[in-house]
Parts: structure tokens; sequence; C-alpha cells
């Protein structure tokens, strides 16, 4: 279970409150108004932003102090999840090894994360060569070698098409479910998230709310969800 | 951001910019405690300071007030070779001094082709040396960085303001007095600054056309005191003077606005409107002729003058050659080192950077001095002549280095960092796995300039080598001193291939295999 207490996030005179827990293998879309603090939330989770009060807990245990390498944390961002001049093997194997001093089981495990990704016979590629689509596909097959236990995706599929974000919402829900992680995602698009998610944390001003039941949430949404969906 | 910034020891960074600070201010440190008295400074040492402010500030006008028709000929008009004429300006930075001074020599000396002219028309041929030649030579060096420098300011100004003074029909005039003043008066105060620094350590320049009463610099003075009179008092006095004059130059530099792109791409010819006229087109094109021929015609002089010679070069020639590859390999590996080193630390703590900037201040002769005066005690310093050389010419590369290196890494942590944070990827593998390959091609480029500037240095060097123990440089200035000009020539063009050589196979070992 992850527990936010009493958080308190500053930065640049922005102040976000977060008193929220999530429970284990959930699925969580986190949805708010454009600089509301979604990816503020994620980057303190992540360990990318200093909380000014409060703890973040991982099944009980402190985890503020840790580097993000050092959190039970995996991570994709809006862009710059892939290095450009490691090929997608490498750009994998770097969830299993950050030296990158792989043995062939290593490759091995890398392979079979690329195969469940549908990626086969591309792990020599370099990013140049993938397309958006398949790029994020080795950034989820590098979620699958991590094997932590809590996912977070920030905004992970904005610049794809419609219809390439639906499918990798789908994905993204198999490779939590195959490494039985809690995966939390920042969206903007009410269709991934319908897809997606099954409780829905609510930021708005300055403040996170939840998380509900999707349905739940869908049927009795916060004011600011009409105003933010326009119906 | 602070876990972020932890990702990397910062030791080798801080040990980078001790070292920095050692050579630039340790040696004048030295160099103060070791004189015996100071005494004062004599009519000579007098001279020797005037001498190197008027010159410098003489140098500087002159490069700026002749770089600004040429640049803005090159800004408007497009023509064939037009690129190969801006990479040709850039070429003066990585072109060895001493080759410079052969060319210059050979084109206006007192055989050259410009006294040939004159005797012609029935005039007397004017001196290379002194006050004409160190001039001749500073502009020969600076006129073309003004021009890139000021080819980029034109190229900065919006193509709307060119396209609003033909609508409003301005006069070249008014072009001038409403579009470029505004963008001169700012650069000019900054280029005018920086090339007098420049000039005013340029050590080899004084050495070679400079000397005697009226054309001593300081830093002539210096190796003058030292080398002959082993006066270390006085060699410690205008090393003060030097850096004091260095130091206040640097800190206008900072305080004026200096243009950056110092080498800046091939920017394309800005659209214009006023550039139909028939009497601009000749203007322009006399100033591109002049300067093509100006930059073009002393190289083409080495080249034609050392080919007969280039092959049949005595052995000390080609040992001394040999002596400065390895020199300018060593002193470009360690520019890497310190530079990366200090961009890496400088993510953490940015101004240490500027502390890699010191050198600008520094004079490689102060030094050279501190350094022979520290190290003279323990060893033997022909000795160790080559490692102090690679060592001084790595410090003085860093300003030049860092500005290239230090933003690449800055731009790679901003948008790799957090990656490589949530991965794991720290500490030596940081570097090797990601900020390297990132930075290759700024990395290619550094490292081919610090070689080249170390392949051609004729400074630190001068203090230390024993006569079989010369480099190229040195042995060129020799063969020059014992009027051996025919092998001086072909020594110099075997100088300018090798370091052409070496700037072009790094900076494109850099690019060519880049993966992007």
């Amino acid at each position: 279970m992850l527990s936010l207490k009493g958080v308190v996030i500053e930065q640049d005179g922005f102040r976000l409150r977060a008193d929220v827990a999530i429970n284990s293998s959930r699925r969580v879309a986190v949805l708010g108004p454009s600089g509301a603090g979604k990816s503020t939330l994620l980057a303190a989770i992540g360990g990318y932003l200093p909380i000014t009060h409060g703890d973040i807990l991982w099944h009980g245990d402190s985890i503020v102090k840790l580097r993000p390498n050092q959190r039970p944390v995996s991570n994709v961002f809006q862009d710059n999840n892939l290095f450009p001049h490691m090929t997608a093997l490498q750009n994998v194997g770097l969830g299993i090894n950050p030296n990158l001093r792989l043995s062939a089981a290593d490759e091995d495990r890398v392979l079979r994360a690329l195969g469940a990704v549908g990626l086969s016979g591309m792990e020599a590629r370099l990013p140049a060569a993938l397309s958006g689509g398949q790029q994020s596909r080795v950034a989820l097959a590098r979620l699958l070698v991590q094997e932590k236990p809590l996912v977070l995706l920030d905004e992970p599929f904005s610049a794809l098409g419609p219809a390439m974000r639906v499918e990798m919402a789908d994905l993204a829900r198999d490779v939590g479910a195959r490494i039985g992680a809690t995966v939390m995602m920042v969206s903007h698009d009410i269709k991934d998230v319908e897809r997606f998610a099954q409780d829905v944390v609510w930021v708005e001003d300055c403040l996170c709310h939840g998380p509900r039941a999707l349905d739940d949430f869908l049927k009795a949404p916060p004011a600011g969800f009409t105003t933010y969906v326009g119906d | 951001m602070a876990s972020r910034v932890l990702a990397i020891n910062p030791w080798p960074g801080l040990i980078v910019a001790g070292l920095v600070t050692f050579f630039s201010l340790g040696t004048l440190a030295a160099v103060a405690l070791r004189a015996d008295a100071f005494g004062a400074l004599d009519s000579f040492d007098v001279a020797a300071v005037r001498f190197t402010v008027v010159q410098a500030f003489w140098s500087a006008v002159l490069s700026v007030a002749l770089a600004i028709p040429v640049a803005r000929a090159l800004a408007r008009r497009s023509f064939w070779g037009r690129r190969a004429l801006i990479t040709l300006l850039g070429a003066p930075f990585i072109l060895p001094v001493i080759v410079a001074i052969l060319g210059l020599t050979a084109v206006f000396g007192r055989n050259g082709i410009v006294a040939y002219g004159l005797t012609l028309a029935g005039l007397e041929p004017i001196s290379i040396y002194g006050f004409h030649g160190v001039l001749l030579a500073h502009v020969f060096f600076n006129l073309p960085l003004a021009t890139r420098l000021l080819i980029h300011g034109w190229g900065s100004v919006p193509a709307e303001q060119f396209r609003l003074a033909a609508s409003l029909d301005f006069s070249w005039r008014d072009v001038f007095l409403h579009i470029e003043w505004p963008m001169l008066r700012n650069l000019v105060p900054g280029l005018l600054v920086i090339i007098f620094l420049i000039c005013t350590t340029s050590f080899a320049v004084a050495l070679t056309f400079g000397g005697g009463p009226k054309a001593t610099t300081v830093e002539l003075a210096i190796y003058q005191a030292f080398k002959f009179d082993f006066d270390i008092g006085k060699a410690a006095l205008l090393a003060g003077v030097q850096f004091a004059i260095c130091g206040a130059a640097a800190l206008a530099s900072l305080w004026l606005s200096v243009p950056q792109a110092a080498m800046g791409g091939q920017d394309r010819a800005v659209q214009r409107f006023d550039k139909g006229r028939v009497m601009s087109k000749i203007i322009d094109s006399a100033w591109i002729t002049f300067a093509t021929l100006f930059l073009a015609v002393p190289l083409l002089a080495i080249v034609m003058q050392g080919a007969p010679y280039i092959l049949s070069l005595p052995t000390s020639v080609w040992s001394s050659a040999l002596r400065s590859l390895v020199t300018a390999l060593g002193s470009a590996g360690l520019t890497i080192v310190f530079a990366v080193s200090l961009a890496l630390v400088a993510l953490r703590w940015r101004w240490l950077e500027g502390l890699g900037m010191l050198s600008v201040a520094a004079s490689p002769l102060v030094m050279g001095t501190g350094l022979f005066i520290m190290v003279f005690p323990f060893v033997d310093p022909a000795r160790i002549a080559l490692l102090i050389t690679a060592l001084v010419n790595a410090v003085m590369s860093l300003p030049f280095v860092l500005r290239s290196i230090g933003p690449a890494v800055r731009a790679c942590e901003d948008r790799f960092g957090p990656l490589s944070d949530s991965l794991g990827v720290t500490g030596w593998a940081r570097v090797r796995l990601v900020i390297l390959p990132r930075i290759r091609a700024p990395l290619g480029f550094s490292a081919g300039l610090a070689a080249a500037l170390s392949m051609g240095d004729l400074g630190v060097v001068t203090l230390f080598a024993r006569p079989d123990g010369a480099t190229l440089p040195l042995q060129i200035y020799r063969l020059m001193g014992a009027y051996r000009m025919e092998q001086a020539m072909g020594a110099a063009l075997l100088l300018l291939v090798l370091s052409l050589a070496l700037f072009y196979l790094f900076d494109r070992g850099g690019r060519g295999r880049a993966k992007s």
C-alpha cells in the first residue's frame, strides 16, 4: 500500500497537499485540470521533488529519504524515456543492470520482455528506427524487467494518436498485471482512463482527492470534472 | 532536485578545479614569493607596458573596423564559395602563430610580394618588424574572428526589419542608423575587449615581430628577464603587471555583453532588399576580395614556398614534429578530462566552471615561470618540458573548450537526468553510458581544438626546452633565426598540415559515427 500522509509539496510558489492511500495492485488514474499538480504528485512519489511536510510510505516504510532508483518505483515519463544512442535491447537492459553489463540470462529476459510487448526481432534497433508507438513499447518492456511494485506513468502516450493511445493503455494494463504492480497514470483522455483505471485520484485546487472507484467517480464526478471534460 | 546532482562523484571535478586554480593563480604566487626584491619598473618596462596596451588597443580597433564592412558584405551576399570563405574565417583560430608569421613575412616582408610591388612603383618597402608587424599579425588573426561574430550579429537581426526597411524606402543611411547601428552598438564593445585581451597575451607574435625597446610586450619582457637575465624578481613583477592588464580586460569582458557564438555555424545570407544598387555591389565585392586575399595569400605562400622542401627536411625537424604530436595528443586528452570533470561538478556548483575560465586572464609565460621555479629544486625542468607544455596548453584551452562542453553536459542532464536517476545509472556508468555518448560532437570538436592549439603553441616551451628537445613551432622559430628560410617554410607547411589534420580528424571522429 502506498500512503501519502499530510504531504505538502512546494515548487516555485505552487503548493500541493495530498492525503491519499492507494491499495496494492490497483490501477489508478490521476486526473485533473492542467497545472493542477498531477505531474508534481508523481514527481514527489518518484523522488524527483522533495516534499516539505508529511511522509510517503510504501507498505508502512517511509521512502522519502531514498533516491529515485532506490524507491520501489519505475517510471515512464512524458518524453525522453529512451536513450537515443542505445538499441532497444540496451534501453531495456538498463532496467536490469544500470552498468549495462548483461549476462546471457539477462539478455534472454530482455528479449522475452520485448517479445511480450510485441517487439520480437527489433532488439537491435535504435529508437530513431522505431515508430512512436514502438518506442512506447520499449519503455513498457523495461517496466517488465525492472519488476518494481509501483509503476508511475506521467502522460506516457500523449504524443501518440487516439487509436494508438488506447492500444497502449491496454498494454500498460497488461504490463501492470504481469508484474502485479500498482500503476498510477496521469492522463488527459477520459477514453484511456475508462479502459485502464479501476480508481481515480482527482487533483484540483492544490489538493489531491480520492481515490474513488472509477464507476463511482463517473456517476458523481466533482464539479471541476464536468467543467474539465466539458460533458 | 537535490538527489539528481548527487549522481556523479564530485571529487574529480573538485581536484581539477583546484589544479586549474593553482595553474592560473598559484603559479603567479610562486613567482611573487620567489622574487627577492620587487624593485621598480625601469623605463624599459614602462615602455613595454605602454607598447602592450597600445598595440592591443590598435589591433582591436583595426580588426573590428575592418571586420564591419567585411561581415556586412558576407552577411548580405550569396555567392559561389561563400561557405568555403566562412570556413576559412574559422581557420586562424587553430592556425599555429608561427605559420601565420612566416606566411605574412612571405607576403609583406622585405622580399615579399608587397615589397616587390612597392619597389616597382618606386616606393620604399615597409618593414614588417616592430609595431607594424605586430599589428599586421594581430589583425590577420582577429579580423576573421570579429567577422564571424559580426556575421552572426547580422544574422540575428529579424528578417522583418529588413522587409520593413524596404517597404519604408530606407536609404542605406537609414538602414544603418535604425537597424545595423543598434546591433553593432551591442556587439562591438565586447568584441573590442576580447580582441584586446587576446592581443595582450599573444607571446609568439611579439617574440617574432616585436623586440627592442620600441616593440617589446610585457610577456616578451618576462621571457627576456627570465631567459637571458634570470632575474626572477623582475619576471615576477612583470608577471604581476601582465596579470593586472589581463584581469582588467577579462573583468571588462564579463561586464560587457560578449558575443558567444565564436565557433558558430554557417550562417545563411540575410535576405535584403538594398543590395541591388551597383555601388553597393562594387563595395561589397571589394571588401570580400580584400578579406579573401588577406587571409588566403599568406597561407598559399606557405604552401607554395614550403612544398618543395617538405620532403627534404632535416631529421631534427621530423623528430620535433613527433615531439609536438605527442604533446598535442597528451594535451588534448588532458583538456578533455579537465573539461568534462569541471562541467560535471559545475552541475552542482555552477561557479566552479568559472574557475576553468580563469586562464583567460593568466599568461602562459607566467605559468611557465612559476612552474619552473617550483620544479627547479627537484628535477631539471628541461626533462619535463613537454609534460609542462601539455599541461599549460590544456589549462589555456579550457575556456574555449568549456564553452562547448559545459552547455552540452547541462543539456544532456536536463534531458536524460530523470531517466538515468530512475534507472540508477549513476557514477561512472552515467558518464560512460549516457553523458559521453551524448556529447560526442562537442567532445570531438574540443579535442581537435585543444590538439591544434597545443600543436601550434610557441609559448611556455620556449622557457623550458633544451636545444635538442624543441617542438616543431620552436624548431621553426630557430630555423628562422638562423635565416634558413626554405627549411622554415617547409617545416611551417608540415606544421600547418599536422595542425589542421589533428583538428579535422578529432572533429570528424566526434560527428562521424554519432548516433542520433
